[in-house]
């Protein structure tokens, strides 16, 4: 290992935090103005033109203010748990492709920061280190509010761990590998969102839930918790918890995009013409950003649009309903793959027909119990 | 750092069950400072878990002495108080305590006066059921609606504006009929709100009504019989829910409501949903309400022209004498109101919204006492909240419908 190669890690790895953290705060910007746009507000636009200046605002403001370490905390926890989120969620990006490769100063430059072979393994273990930070500030902040969020928080992340966990085997399945640039260059005719678009969906409502957007805002539900774990947090170490989320936000974000959107690929059909990141590579971290930014609209529009779901109902449609679902997807999944040497479509037609079918039922069965419930 | 005191858990003991003495359930303080308490209620949770085992409604911290303060007021200074008693239902308030003082008195309103009265409680109704849409769809986090509802408000507001001069502490029906005439602009004002507004409702059904996750928050959540709601004193939307057929406009008509044609919601699920629907359809019932009012307004005076109760009009102060004295005997000294006591039942938002007054002779009221549906509504809370998870408790609290200044008065 030369150092070069070991410089151009560092520099790769300090432009995506780089970019992590700025997106950050522009992310809560463009949150806030959408919400307003939804909600017939004008929203921030006081601090430089449009508001672009209102992030930056916000970070003095919270630099600034005092710490305040509730008396009876656990003290030492109480300073480890915003680190113990926030760190995670920085870490997790590091596997996510953002485009393929280029050639410069005579080497082969690659867009990610590490190519690990079993990459989606990654994901799933970095992301369920957060939650500890979540609980940890929830039982150390000594504040029943504060407890009951962290609580939310485990309860929720263990009945969705699961549904996340399957729809990762989906891919894996459909790709043949573990390897996030694998499965994106799988995906180089037909993005798996096609194949299986319910599977998508399920990973979308499960990392809604992971990341603790609305409608699974729990553990910070604002009308009952008041503000749940982070509730004694102020300052810095509150700002770690929001950066947490949004950093969170965008992670996944790229993950569900890597998954099930083709990841930094153009869209199917452009395979061989300027458009392809083939023959133009600096457009996949564009694909890559327009792609993210879509997803992240997807998550505002949803916290605009819904009512917050409750935690046993929460819970319930975790084990119940997704669960079962997921499994009976890597079940179709896979006979669409086994199918595949007979019948060369059957993972581009059968696996989505049967997949949606699947899902149809499944709303039906859902409708029925709500309506069974009214009734009663 | 000063030393935190513990509370005896001693002071708390008859309110709470055996098991939170040994640690088995926890206390939680909700409130006063709470965002879903709809103000400075205070709540006391047992909880086990997150299933509420006991709560303990605790009222008092706005208290405001309003109905001790209108003691020592002429009865036509007191009115002025009442606007700030229901904040959401500030006309309301004022028309209960001038049917009230008209009442004691014997006033006759005039015909022109009592339409314009019913409009504007009606557009208030409006106002304040959107207030509570709002703010009861944001207790289960359902945001927008939230802006929406304020977005509608804001056009009643600018009506209020356009008639008294103020958004919400109007005091603009008095003893004898208004302070004024309505303005040239109001007929088109109103009308051009009802164009809007059943477009709007429509809207926030679209969001709220058949959202899935709206009806798992709010069906059968909170349940109340109708005879249990009765014997609670519940009145209102939130009586109506459970299916009793009790409003004050159809029960015991005033201010003309017997000749408008409209009907009253009722559902008998008796749970958030049903108050929610319930509320919804007064909404539409209230258009219809101002619609008719709005097209047969009468054409004449809107104060009476018995001049030992009701000011003059202040052009006839500079050219008749009995006129100035009338207007300087009123504003010093106020009327002398008869011995005796009566009791105004109107319907607010929330309820039956009642006055009761008891003059001795004089020109102050011995004794005003409002009979405020928040008050009767939020006793029934401990009732509807047993084995609620605290999620629920918020829907139970955003549905019931209480204004704090209405309690604590």
């Amino acid at each position: 290992m030369d150092w070069i190669l070991l410089l151009e890690w560092v520099i790769k790895g300090f432009a995506l935090v780089m970019i992590l953290l700025t997106g950050f705060a522009y992310l809560t910007l463009f949150e806030r103005r959408i919400l307003a746009f939804m909600q017939v507000r004008i929203g921030p636009n006081r601090a430089g033109p449009q508001g672009i200046l209102q992030p930056i605002a916000d970070a003095v403001k919270l630099i600034f203010k005092e710490e305040l370490t509730p008396a009876k905390s656990e003290k030492f926890l109480f300073l480890l748990a915003p680190i113990v989120t926030v760190v995670p969620a920085v870490v997790i990006a590091a596997v996510i492709p953002w485009g393929t490769q280029f050639e410069a100063f005579g080497r082969t430059i690659t867009l990610y920061v590490a190519d690990i072979n079993i990459g989606v393994l990654y994901i799933t273990a970095i992301a369920s280190i957060a939650v500890y930070g979540i609980v940890l500030a929830g039982w150390s902040s000594n504040n029943k509010y504060a407890m009951m969020g962290g609580l939310r928080s485990s309860a929720q992340m263990i009945s969705y761990e699961l549904p996340l966990g399957l729809s990762f085997v989906l891919v894996t399945l459909m790709a043949g590998s573990m390897r996030p640039v694998d499965i994106v260059e799988a995906q180089r005719g037909w993005w798996f969102g096609l194949m299986q678009p319910v599977g998508a969906l399920l990973f979308l409502i499960s990392i809604l839930a992971e990341v603790n957007r609305a409608p699974f805002d729990m553990p910070e539900a604002e009308q009952e918790l008041t503000a749940g774990y982070h509730a004694e947090y102020s300052g810095m170490k509150f700002a770690l918890f929001f950066m947490a989320e949004y950093i969170k936000m965008i992670a996944v974000s790229a993950i569900m995009v890597m998954l099930f959107l083709g990841g930094y690929r153009e869209l199917p059909g452009l395979q061989n013409t300027w458009f392809s990141v083939d023959q133009t590579w600096w457009l996949g971290p564009i694909y890559m950003f327009l792609k993210v930014l879509a997803m992240l609209f997807v998550m505002v529009w949803i916290r605009a649009t819904l009512p917050r779901i409750r935690y046993d109902r929460l819970m319930s449609f975790g084990w119940k309903v997704m669960l079962p679902l997921s499994l009976a997807l890597i079940v179709i999944t896979a006979l669409g793959l086994v199918l595949q040497p007979m019948w060369a479509l059957a993972p581009y037609i059968l696996t989505p027909v049967l997949s949606l079918a699947a899902f149809g039922l499944t709303v039906l069965l859902l409708q029925n119990s709500l309506a069974r419930r009214q009734h009663a | 750092m000063t030393d935190l005191k513990e509370v005896s858990y001693e002071e708390i003991r008859h309110l709470v069950s055996d098991r939170a003495m040994s640690g088995e359930t926890v206390l939680l303080n909700m409130g006063p400072q709470h965002p879903s308490t709809h103000g400075v209620l205070r709540l006391l949770l047992e909880l086990d878990g997150e299933t509420v085992v006991n709560c303990i409604p605790d009222v008092g911290f706005l208290h405001t002495g309003i109905e001790k303060n209108m003691e020592s007021k002429t009865y036509q200074k007191a009115e002025v108080m009442t606007d700030r008693m229901d904040y959401m239902n500030p006309l309301g308030n004022n028309f209960a305590y001038c049917l009230a003082v008209e009442k004691l008195v014997g006033l006759d309103v005039p015909e022109r006066a009592q339409a314009i009265r019913v409009i504007l409680a009606e557009l208030q109704r409006i106002s304040s059921h959107l207030v509570w849409l709002g703010t009861s769809a944001l207790d289960v986090a359902a945001m927008s609606v939230f802006l929406y509802c304020f977005r509608e408000r804001e056009i009643i507001l600018d009506i209020f504006e356009l008639v008294s001069g103020q958004r919400m502490m109007t005091t603009y029906f008095r003893p004898g009929g208004l302070w004024r005439d309505v303005p040239a602009e109001f007929d088109k004002a109103v009308r051009d709100f009802l164009k809007i507004i059943p477009k709007r409702i429509d809207e926030y059904e679209d969001l709220l009504t058949k959202n899935p996750l709206f009806l798992d928050r709010t069906v059968k959540i909170g349940t109340i019989s109708g005879e249990d709601a009765i014997n609670w004193g519940m009145t209102g939307a939130s009586l109506r829910g459970s299916g009793v057929n009790y409003d004050v406009r159809k029960v015991f008509p005033y201010s003309g409501y017997e000749q408008y044609d409209f009907e009253v919601p009722l559902r008998s699920e008796g749970d958030v949903y049903a108050r929610y629907l319930v509320r919804m359809a007064e909404m539409r019932q209230s258009v219809r309400i101002i619609q008719q009012a709005l097209d047969k307004l009468p054409s004449g005076a809107v104060r009476s022209s018995n001049y030992k109760f009701v000011p003059p009009p202040r052009s006839e102060i500079g050219t008749s004498m009995e006129a100035l004295i009338h207007h300087f005997k009123l504003w010093t000294e106020g009327f002398n109101a008869p011995q005796g006591s009566v009791y105004v039942a109107t319907e607010s938002p929330r309820g039956e919204l009642g006055c009761y007054l008891e003059g001795d002779g004089g020109p102050k009221p011995y004794r005003v006492h409002f009979r405020t549906p928040s008050f009767d509504n939020l006793q029934v809370l401990p009732a509807l909240s047993g084995g609620v998870f605290v999620a629920d408790l918020v829907a139970i609290i955003g549905s019931v419908d209480i204004v704090l200044g209405d309690i604590d008065r």
